[in-house]
């Protein structure tokens, strides 16, 4: 190709274009932005007051987080759920995954086929047996009952199954002879290899494990258990018509998202085209 | 999905005659097997294929959670036979089979942006994150924003469209002839940036030389469209076409939030209305058939796309 000189006027106007489409996308955020910095007779002002003209940021997010509502409370159990699920997630994903691709064993040819067709299984045809299982095995209305739901994800296992199989044999059977057994191979040799593609997968097992609102309505009950998802719906209920407050929860709910995301953006955009995967 | 099948069949295909210390080797990679994938396999039969039987079954009985265990009666295919004449269930059923068309009109929308952002823009990056922000978002603090947003009387969308000359705005998700389709458009807001990124992932393997090959041929931006980005995107498509068709058979969490399945059940859908028969009303029996019905729905789905994969994807 030619070098090319100065700008592109055609790649110009593109992005102009683009740029144009995106705000689409991201107005919605901006206002759910401002409007938790107003007060709440300024929210439906019309037009739209991009800065608002009188604050009350800091009074908005004093009332959401210790206010009659404890909205650190609800913080503290979705930090709590998503990590818990995202590191037992991850490991039972990889050290399943690294059994079906390195190691060559009796039946693992019918296990993984049990563990493949139960990812054409949707998750909410199988709600209502897991809601009675769980009522009679006291994993009912409890954190880790919910942890439970997240750990056992056959996607994790089918993707990091991928990254396993590219790992040589060769590693592994030169390991071997040198007298290391399959633990310490998985530890020392093969998992280091596929890190990157296990944060990856941890980082996207947060972001649904954070997001998961059907699960926490499903299988909790006490209200000093929920989730960020749950308390939001439940905050918007009872504040009713504090828009400006409502609006100051949705920030404080994405937020922690937004940060992990753009620490993990390549992880997370790469992980997501890779497997082609969805929550 | 067709690759994993592929490989599948290499391991466990020993030979069976073997001398005594292979044989004791093998045993001993038989029990690290087991050893290292039974975590998941225990998980997946006690979380998974255990409640599938369970759903299968309970889709015959008539129960009330209330009533214990004493309470099942085994009715055969009456709660099939009930489900066909629900007016409430074949409306869901309805609007899940409206709701697939908001499949093509996001993949038509993320291949056009994505091909836009993947050869005429700069700063990519801003993008992608930009078109992708909806997917990341909490549901629950996007649906809120999105109510305050269709508020009828003094939400910002309608105020805006009654600046434009715009007398009567809808009602939106107020309105039983507006409801779905305003959260149809939603979703499809929310989809983009999923399918955007896959797109843009297919598009960077197409091989360069190919359009570098069609510019010396003289081809135009159309022809190179239809002949080459078109056919080599097919199998990103069909993914995103079978993912997308299955994905609009799970949507719960924005009816849930927004309208409830309401007004007067205009935005029911299948899994919506089992939530509300097994958790709310408490149908355990019947709601099962609806979950078996959906399974079923999922399952055609998928063993479809299998069967049209060979036919349809040009590789």
């Amino acid at each position: 190709m030619g070098t090319r000189v100065g700008i592109d006027w055609r790649k110009l106007i593109v992005t102009i274009a683009m740029f144009a489409v995106s705000i689409l996308f991201l107005l919605p955020f901006i206002w759910m932005l401002v409007t938790s910095f107003k007060v709440e007779r300024d929210v439906f002002v019309y037009p739209i007051q991009w800065i608002p003209r009188e604050w009350n940021a800091i009074q908005n997010y004093k009332e959401v987080w210790f206010g009659d509502y404890p909205f650190y409370l609800y913080y503290w159990n979705s930090v709590k759920v998503s990590i818990l699920t995202t590191i037992i997630s991850a490991m039972v994903s990889a050290l399943a995954a690294y059994g079906f691709s390195k190691i060559r064993f009796a039946a693992g040819n019918w296990l993984f086929i049990i563990v493949l067709v139960t990812y054409m299984i949707p998750g909410q045809a199988i709600l209502i047996p897991q809601f009675i299982l769980y009522r009679n095995i006291g994993l009912f209305d409890n954190h880790f009952g919910l942890i439970m739901l997240g750990s056992f994800s056959v996607l994790g296992t089918f993707m990091l199954r991928q990254f396993f199989m590219g790992v040589h044999q060769e590693f592994i059977e030169s390991a071997k002879i040198d007298g290391a057994n399959h633990p310490r191979i998985f530890w020392s040799i093969a998992l280091p290899l596929v890190k990157p593609a296990v944060a990856t997968y941890a980082i996207l097992r947060f972001i649904w494990t954070w997001n998961d609102y059907q699960n926490p309505l499903i299988f909790l009950r006490t209200d000093g258990l929920f989730t960020i998802p749950l308390a939001m719906q439940k905050f918007t209920s009872l504040s009713g018509e504090f828009y400006s407050l409502i609006m100051a929860a949705a920030v404080s709910a994405i937020f922690p998202l937004l940060i992990v995301f753009i620490i993990g953006q390549k992880s997370v955009i790469e992980g997501i085209a890779l497997g082609g995967v969805k929550g | 999905m067709a690759q994993t099948m592929e490989t599948m069949k290499k391991p466990g295909a020993q030979p069976t005659r073997e001398d005594k210390s292979r044989g004791s080797l093998q045993r001993g990679e038989n029990l690290w097997g087991i050893a290292f994938v039974s975590p998941m396999l225990i998980g997946v039969i006690i979380l998974v294929l255990f409640p599938i039987l369970a759903t299968l079954v309970l889709g015959f009985a008539d129960w009330n959670f209330v009533q214990g265990w004493d309470g099942i009666q085994w009715v055969g295919f009456q709660n099939f036979r009930q489900l066909l004449e629900d007016d409430m269930f074949i409306k869901s059923v309805r609007n899940n089979i409206l709701f697939l068309l908001t499949v093509p009109v996001y993949m038509v929308i993320s291949m056009t942006l994505a091909i836009l952002i993947d050869r005429f823009v700069y700063m990519k990056g801003y993008f992608k994150v930009a078109y992708f922000m909806p997917y990341i978002s909490n549901i629950v603090a996007v649906a809120v924003v999105w109510q305050v947003l269709f508020q009828p009387s003094y939400g910002p969308i309608n105020e805006i469209l009654r600046t434009l000359g715009m007398s009567n705005p809808p009602k939106w998700i107020a309105d039983p002839n507006f409801a779905l389709i305003s959260i149809m458009l939603i979703s499809i807001w929310i989809s983009i940036g999923f399918n955007l990124i896959i797109y843009i992932a297919g598009l960077q393997s197409i091989p360069k030389d190919l359009y570098e090959a069609a510019d010396i041929d003289g081809a135009n931006g159309w022809t190179k469209f239809r002949r080459i980005t078109l056919p080599l995107l097919s199998p990103t498509s069909f993914f995103l076409l079978v993912t997308g068709i299955i994905s609009t058979f799970k949507v719960f969490d924005i009816i849930a939030v927004m309208t409830q399945g309401g007004p007067i059940g205009s935005t029911t859908m299948m899994v919506w209305y089992l939530y509300d028969t097994a958790f709310v009303n408490l149908k355990v029996g019947y709601a099962s058939s609806i979950a078996a019905v959906l399974f079923g729905f999922v399952m055609l789905i998928t063993l479809g796309q299998w069967a049209a994969q060979k036919k349809w994807v040009n590789y």
